[in-house]
């Protein structure tokens, strides 16, 4: 039967085409895949054997001389990103809460696009910008430049994070606290933020492990130190400031230093990741 | 009279403040009022959702609101406690008294309002980071209730009169959310009655609820009368029978009867409410 026979073709036309794009969409997630497993693959090959006890508690050696460390520049990224999050979080935290709770539709329109177009902003602007505003101005470069810098990258992205997730709580939440007679405030900090902590707390984190290996930004306001810094009016070293300078150094040496604190970088940010994979699991498994 | 709603503006002071007895008006006996609506009429945007409704709700009593869907019952309930202002472009004209007090005057909070007339939601919505035992006396911790002693008294008298505290005595460290829907739901009934409001909304309590969780709300409903005035909407027919003093029938917006419920079920004034109780449309 003619019929019969042209519908087994069909058949097996379809079953070869759902094979290719099977295959194809296959192909794609490796492809996606095969960068972090090659970089981190590279960074365990070449700076696995440089990472020692040394790495995190000795200074930089002069050039030359072989060991060392990057404690100087580990305590500068941490302290960096303490000063982000000074500028970051709370009004990241509180512009999201707005955007989420207060503003017009009009407003939030035009944040929301501001946000966005911020996000999109190449890092290297914020360090020119910071350049302008403190460095030019108070005559130095210092760690306060460089957190100053990091924490307008955090800005944006807390903020939409933020919205989002509050956005996600219920809006039989705030109905129910509101006819206990609750103020409006008291609703949103003791019952939505509340609700929503976990997703507040992951959107932070991340903009953290975002920030945590930002260069750019940093190149022309924390500068970068090989001594230690106490004084955050001077210019302090950043991890991945310290990776940028080994890197184009033409000693071997340094090189080495370079791949360990890349891989040292990678895995606390890996490490952030995987803690924000944690919360979010809770998260939707109980709440919002 | 005494601006009962202003007399009481430490919001630590969650107690009751005394009802004035009211004296009766006229030689014939009128139950005492809790609500007297007058001319309402609501707006959302464009959309007139309430028209020229007058109602007065009796004290003590149960009334049910019943009516096709959308016809204004929820907005019509969530008046009487200021939630309609919620949501954006609402306008409201006429007057809602509770105890002789417009509740609209501008020298009036709305939280106030609230704390005097609470409401439980058609879902059930305990807090989902709250234990069970949070979840009753939040509103009181809210509002700036510290004593652990009071606030522990209250738990347990909530949860009894809300009939949940012999299933909960033991669990009250757990999440709110891990109760069934008919105990979620007499929690947040619990929780709404810890802060003492004289005033129940109840906002199609029942509906996502099985026959048995349902009978025992109503039970509860029956027993909360006797010391708290309690308006609820229904879709459900034979529940505004069984549980209501008084039955209001809105449609389009408009209050077609309003009366006693034996009357409004047996010998209803209007075509319209005749009909609708006895399903030709609706």
């Amino acid at each position: 039967m003619n019929l019969n026979s042209g519908r087994a073709d069909n058949h097996h036309w379809r079953k070869v085409k759902n094979m290719l794009a099977s295959a194809t969409t296959f192909v794609s997630a490796l492809l996606v895949i095969a960068p972090l497993a090659l970089v981190f693959f590279h960074l365990l090959v070449n700076g696995a054997s440089s990472v020692s006890w040394d790495f995190f508690t000795h200074l930089p050696k002069p050039v030359g001389e072989a060991g060392g460390g990057m404690v100087n520049a580990i305590v500068g990224s941490l302290q960096l990103l303490a000063l982000a999050s000074i500028i970051g979080i709370p009004i990241g935290v509180l512009g999201g809460v707005y955007l989420a709770e207060y503003g017009t539709a009009r407003v939030n329109w035009m944040l929301r696009f501001v946000a966005d177009v911020l996000n999109g902003v190449p890092s290297i602007t914020w360090g020119v910008v910071v350049y302008g505003l403190v460095v030019l101005r108070f005559k130095g470069f210092s760690a306060y430049a460089g957190g100053l810098a990091l924490g307008l990258i955090m800005i944006p992205l807390i903020l939409r994070t933020t919205e989002e997730v509050i956005l996600l709580v219920p809006n039989g939440y705030r109905e129910a606290a509101l006819a206990l007679g609750v103020a409006r405030w008291k609703t949103i900090v003791h019952i939505v933020m509340k609700t929503a902590s976990k997703g507040i707390i992951t959107g932070i984190l991340l903009a953290l492990a975002r920030v945590g290996g930002e260069t750019a930004p940093l190149l022309f306001t924390a500068f970068g130190n090989r001594f230690w810094n106490h004084n955050l009016n001077e210019p302090i070293a950043a991890l991945p400031l310290q990776i940028f300078t080994y890197a184009i150094s033409p000693y071997d040496d340094w090189h080495r230093q370079a791949w360990a604190g890349a891989l040292v970088l990678v895995t606390g940010i890996f490490c952030v990741n995987v803690i924000v994979r944690v919360l979010t699991r809770q998260r939707t498994a109980s709440i919002v | 009279m005494v601006n009962l709603l202003m007399a009481n503006p430490d919001p630590t002071v969650v107690e009751r403040v005394e009802r004035p007895a009211e004296p009766p008006p006229t030689a014939e006996p009128v139950p005492p009022l809790t609500f007297e609506v007058k001319n309402l009429s609501i707006w959302y945007g464009q959309k007139r959702a309430i028209n020229d409704v007058t109602l007065d709700v009796a004290s003590n009593a149960v009334t049910a609101i019943i009516g096709p869907s959308g016809c204004g019952k929820s907005t019509f309930i969530r008046c009487l406690n200021r939630m309609h202002e919620l949501v954006p472009k609402t306008r409201i004209e006429g007057r809602v008294l509770l105890q002789g007090e417009d509740l609209y005057s501008s020298a009036i909070d709305p939280a106030i309002v609230r704390r005097r007339v609470g409401m439980v939601f058609q879902k059930s919505n305990p807090f989902p980071t709250m234990s069970i035992g949070e979840n009753v006396v939040i509103g009181l911790r809210l509002n700036g209730v510290r004593s652990q002693k009071f606030l522990n008294e209250r738990l347990e008298k909530s949860l009894r009169m809300a009939a949940l505290w012999d299933e909960v005595k033991d669990d009250l460290h757990k999440p709110g959310t891990s109760l069934s829907g008919g105990q979620q739901q007499r929690l947040c009934i619990a929780r709404a009655l810890a802060v003492q409001p004289e005033v129940l909304l109840m906002d199609e309590p029942c509906s996502a609820l099985d026959p048995i969780a349902t009978a025992k709300i109503e039970e509860l409903i029956y027993e909360l009368k006797s010391q708290y005035t309690i308006v609820t909407v229904t879709h459900n027919m034979q529940q505004a029978g069984r549980i209501s003093d008084y039955t209001a029938f809105f449609y389009l917006g408009k209050l077609i009867e309003f009366g006693p419920t034996t009357k409004i079920f047996t010998n209803p004034s209007e075509r319209q409410t005749e009909d609708y109780i006895t399903g030709r449309f609706g």
